[in-house]
């Protein structure tokens, strides 16, 4: 059964479809790429699911359960938890305690949070500058503090919006080995990127969104052989 | 945890100064001075909550601050009810007020806050000038009671304002200091820095703003029935002003919005500027003290936006690299 499901969603800002009639599901334990130029409606769908953004029409069902019109803070204790294409840190707390703001979810203790936020820093590899200061790192360093957060609610599903964006090659192979281990504690992820070689190799299953439809899903071997994506978004460089 | 060693060790020793201050300076005036800092430290505090570690700035304090006093004062006048239970009775009002206001409020963004809380207290102050069981725009002067502490009276002496005061002090730094490092206490520093990705947290956001302006609303009504109870006439023209509310903001906003030690530091500074300048410039030295807080504050927001606590900061971190 499908742990995440959307149904028929619809997003209109005014006359403008954001989102046109997608179905789109998750499996439990699946890693599932969306794709697709700026403006197809990728990060819509991310803040759809999320409760950022009320939808026009369409149901989601997470679990079997509707969770159509959740709030976000609703939507994240329920177990699913997201990140943000342009990084949203806390950024005059610590490393710590924006990982504690995860913890805090699940642990409303101080000290419980704060042994379970300690436990993601050692897990995500940032437990030896956990005293710093959020606003004065780096990208990679924020966007990692960003996922490190995200695991910290001990959600089912994470979606990661484009946690790769703006790294140098040494860096998005961190955040990849980073995202394969979170996928070995048993999370199921959707991730928007749109860097080719990092997306085909991580994902299972690929979805390309254009201009607000699904174009097509299914796994990145045939992603990569589609006429119509290879129009839409991949170019005649990955014409086989 | 050092840092919580430090806090007690800073508390503890300006707990014992503002304790046998009044023993040791028996000058009337300096006494008066400490109540009045003690008294907007604490008030400024409990603006804090809200406008400081929450970053919703209310213009409108003055609402529960003259609601206070009016609870405390009006059912002792006419009735002979303790203080104590009409100051109750004024944080509970200040509750109820503060929930009227946030439940529409807190779920809009951005400036909505400030704006309604500036407005209410027009409409409160308004409202009570034309109440007649309180006296309208004259007032209410304090009965002439037996004195103690059943009826909150002293005549005679104000060493026992001074000690209610620094207990109520005492009280609210010490919930501030625990605030700080609950859950709330994050997730109202989270909501200040980034609303939305609190939110993506799994932080309720209007929630915990609602929180925030309750207890924030609680306490500054405890201080208006103190400070009506101690000064022995209010009226809606200082209770209920605009001038109480800025006051309250400036102060905080002076000494460190959102840091523990800000409002201290602020009334510090700002109290004794208001009231010396008042009595070497007489009459005509109203407002002189506003005037130069007002410069105060553009130096501050130009060159340190933390505040006087973000200036000490500063020199201690410089001291520390060397």
């Amino acid at each position: 059964m499908a742990i995440l499901e959307a149904k028929n969603l619809n997003m209109y800002f005014g006359e403008l479809a954001a989102l046109k009639d997608i179905n789109l599901s998750v499996e439990q334990g699946e890693i599932l790429g969306l794709i697709g130029p700026n403006g197809a409606g990728k990060t819509t769908f991310f803040n759809c699911i999320t409760g950022f953004l009320k939808y026009s029409s369409g149901e989601v069902f997470f679990k079997g359960r509707d969770i159509t019109g959740l709030p976000p803070h609703r939507v994240c204790h329920l177990g699913i938890c997201r990140t943000f294409q342009i990084v949203q840190s806390f950024h005059e707390m610590t490393i710590l305690e924006n990982v504690m703001m995860g913890s805090f979810c699940r642990y409303p203790n101080t000290k419980r949070a704060m042994s379970y936020a300690v436990e993601i820093l050692e897990f995500t590899g940032l437990a030896d500058k956990s005293d710093q200061i959020v606003g004065s790192l780096t990208l990679a360093d924020q966007k990692r503090i960003e996922l490190a957060r995200t695991i910290a609610t001990e959600p089912e599903v994470i979606l990661l919006d484009e946690v790769m964006a703006g790294l140098n090659p040494t860096e998005t192979e961190e955040a990849i080995e980073l995202i394969k281990k979170a996928h070995q504690k048993g999370l199921t992820i959707i991730v928007v990127e749109h860097v080719m070689e990092v997306i085909m190799n991580i994902s299972h299953r690929i979805a390309v969104f254009d201009s607000g439809e699904l174009l097509v899903d299914g796994v990145p071997e045939k992603i990569v052989r589609d006429e119509r994506v290879i129009q839409a978004y991949l170019g005649e460089e990955y014409h086989a | 945890m050092q840092k919580e060693k430090n806090f007690y060790t800073a508390f503890s020793v300006i707990i014992f100064l503002m304790a046998i201050a009044p023993l040791v300076i028996q000058n009337t005036h300096f006494q008066h001075l400490v109540i009045m800092l003690l008294l907007y430290a604490t008030l400024s505090q409990a603006w804090n909550l809200i406008g400081g570690y929450a970053g919703q700035v209310s213009f409108g304090h003055a609402i529960f601050f003259g609601i206070g006093s009016y609870a405390a004062m009006a059912p002792l006048m006419r009735w002979g009810l303790t203080p104590w239970v009409g100051m109750l009775i004024g944080g509970v009002v200040a509750v109820i007020v503060a929930l009227s206001i946030g439940v529409p409020v807190f779920r809009l963004r951005g400036h909505y806050f400030a704006i309604s809380t500036f407005a209410v207290a027009e409409v409160v102050r308004e409202l009570f000038t034309n109440w007649e069981w309180v006296d309208g725009p004259i007032g209410l002067d304090a009965p002439v009671m037996e004195e103690g502490f059943y009826n909150l009276m002293f005549y005679t002496n104000k060493l026992p304002y001074h000690y209610i005061v620094l207990a109520f002090f005492i009280i609210m730094m010490y919930l501030t200091f625990r605030m700080e490092r609950s859950r709330m206490g994050y997730y109202f520093r989270a909501i200040k820095q980034r609303p939305e990705a609190a939110e993506a947290m799994g932080v309720y956001i209007s929630l915990y703003k609602q929180y925030a302006f309750m207890i924030s609303g609680f306490f500054t009504a405890i201080c208006g029935a103190l400070y009506g109870l101690y000064v022995l006439h209010i009226e809606p023209g200082t209770v209920l002003s605009l001038d109480i509310s800025i006051k309250i903001v400036l102060i905080t906003v002076l000494g460190g919005a959102g840091a523990l030690w800000g409002p201290l530091l602020g009334s510090v500074i700002l109290i004794p500027l208001q009231e010396y300048s008042r009595i070497w410039l007489g009459g005509t030295g109203k407002g002189i003290d506003l005037i130069v807080l007002g410069a105060l504050i553009v130096l501050i927001c130009i060159f340190e936006p933390r505040g006087v606590i973000g200036l000490i900061k500063r020199v201690g971190y410089q001291r520390g690299k060397k």
